[in-house]
């Protein structure tokens, strides 16, 4: 064969193998982004799962502060329904500020500070709290990449071509390590 | 963290070759030695060797984890670790390891296992005691690091077949002075001499082997990686000063650790044989499995 016929060959090889190289890339990214969104779906069914309990343990030490209850248990069903990711995150910082609304509420009564019962939910909420940070993280990190690989060319036309559209991220307030900063910057 | 990964593994099977090459010859010399015939002698040894590198890539987390002494928590025992290390698999888009708690006063902690789907992480009691949350993040983030990079993969098979090799080294040698104890007693001779000459042998060969194992925990584990580690740890909790913190209270902690061992101290988060409260030595700096802690803070602080 002629050394065109060869180069030629090369040329189609090549562009093959990144093609597919590429385009499980993109696979990969979607896939991961997923998963991220699956882990936060989790993670916030959990908390809802929470907050009825803990509303339950507060009403028995503090039954007149009605107002702070119904206000998370009412910011827990709409973000239940709510759709879309910045439809979610908008819905989950309401439950966050509810949610820390009721636990300035629980430190004015130290009999209910000092119950098992409450230490243990406060401990899971903490911990849900954190791993609901760790997967916006995850996914929002996975997110960049697939979005970059979207946009970038030459991988932009593989994207167009299968129809991969960038996602949105999950923007939500980081509700466990701000107080922290705060007291570490004051040492 | 890709090519990481692609040199630990590199590094395992290389180990794994040497090892079972270097019982090979020494099965084959005691054969040709003493019975006429090095072949046999060659594939028992062979064998046992596989046996072992295969039983510490399958168990050798299990091996580890039980010489340290270490107890599975359930999350309602231990919830704030479960939580965090929870947290932490989540982070790093690995399967949650599995927990472990030592009963130790020293504050440390050490990762185990073949990859990130076989891992587990154990801390200390003391670790437990003294660690906020934030603080508790940072040590579990440097432990989901060495889990990601496969350094739990070379660092459990060093532990078992250096281990092995410490246990064969002080049966034999134990028993070659017993024996030789017994051979000036009576004037011996016949199968008895041959015996305490193969147990001689042998002997030496393990005196020879003992601390080249120590020399291959020092090639295999470099401690770049804790620096590394370090680094990747603070890049999934985001937050250097929580590691930061943790590392400045295992240096000021009052405690040594018990089960100071030498076939696992590469495993642990800090040296367990540090004197604490000690500055250390330049010599001792180059001996040491791990980078000198306040080196790893100024580290951790430029970031």
């Amino acid at each position: 064969m002629s050394t065109a016929g060869w180069i030629v060959i090369a040329v189609v090889v090549v562009l093959a193998l990144w093609t597919i190289w590429a385009f499980n890339r993109l696979v990969k990214y979607r896939n991961r982004a997923e998963e991220g969104w699956a882990q936060i779906d989790v993670q916030l069914r959990r908390r809802y799962d929470l907050i009825p309990n803990l509303v339950q343990t507060v009403e028995g030490y503090a039954a007149h502060e009605r107002e702070t209850f119904e206000e998370v248990t009412a910011a827990r069903s709409r973000a239940e329904s709510a759709q879309g990711v910045a439809g979610q995150a908008d819905a989950e910082n309401a439950v966050s500020s509810g949610l820390r609304q009721l636990l300035a509420v629980a430190e004015n009564y130290p009999d209910l500070k000092a119950n098992a019962n409450f230490l243990a939910l406060q401990e899971e909420l903490t911990g849900t709290e954190s791993k609901i940070a760790y997967a916006r993280q995850y996914y929002n990190d996975q997110v960049r990449l697939l979005n970059t690989a979207i946009q970038s060319f030459p991988s932009s036309v593989l994207a167009k071509t299968f129809h991969y559209a960038p996602r949105e991220f999950f923007d939500i307030e980081d509700a466990v390590r701000a107080p922290v900063q705060v007291e570490f910057e004051g040492q | 963290m890709h090519e990481q990964i692609a040199a630990n593994k590199r590094k395992t099977v290389l180990l794994i070759i040497l090892a079972v090459a270097f019982t090979g010859l020494i099965g084959w010399l005691i054969g040709y030695l003493f019975f006429y015939g090095g072949t046999a002698g060659l594939i028992i040894a062979v064998g046992l060797a596989l046996a072992l590198s295969l039983g510490s890539y399958f168990f050798g987390d299990k091996v580890v984890l039980t010489s340290t002494g270490a107890k599975k928590v359930t999350p309602e025992q231990e919830p704030r670790l479960h939580n965090v290390v929870e947290g932490l698999a989540i982070a790093a888009g690995v399967p949650k390891p599995e927990v472990y708690v030592v009963p130790e006063v020293a504050p440390n902690a050490f990762a185990t296992g073949r990859d990130p789907d076989h891992s587990s992480i154990a801390v200390t009691q003391g670790l437990l005691q003294i660690m906020d949350r934030v603080e508790l993040e940072g040590v579990i983030g440097h432990e989901m690091s060495h889990i990601l990079d496969r350094d739990i993969l070379i660092g459990t098979v060093v532990a078992t077949v250096v281990g092995a090799a410490i246990l064969l080294s002080e049966i034999f040698t134990r028993t070659w002075f017993w024996g030789g104890g017994r051979r000036s007693n009576n004037s011996g001779g016949g199968d008895a001499g041959i015996l305490s000459l193969i147990l001689f042998a042998v002997g030496i060969f393990l005196l020879i082997l003992a601390p080249l194992a120590g020399q291959l925990i020092k090639l295999s584990v470099s401690r770049n990686r804790e620096y590394l580690a370090d680094a990747e740890g603070v890049l999934l909790t985001r937050y250097p000063p929580g590691l930061i913190s943790a590392l400045q209270k295992i240096a000021d902690a009052p405690h040594a650790m018990r089960a100071a061992n030498n076939a696992t101290a590469h495993l642990w988060l800090e040296q367990p044989s540090r004197v604490p409260g000690k500055d250390t030595s330049t010599i001792e700096r180059l001996f040491s499995t791990h980078p000198p802690i306040q080196d790893r803070i100024k580290r951790l602080e430029e970031m």
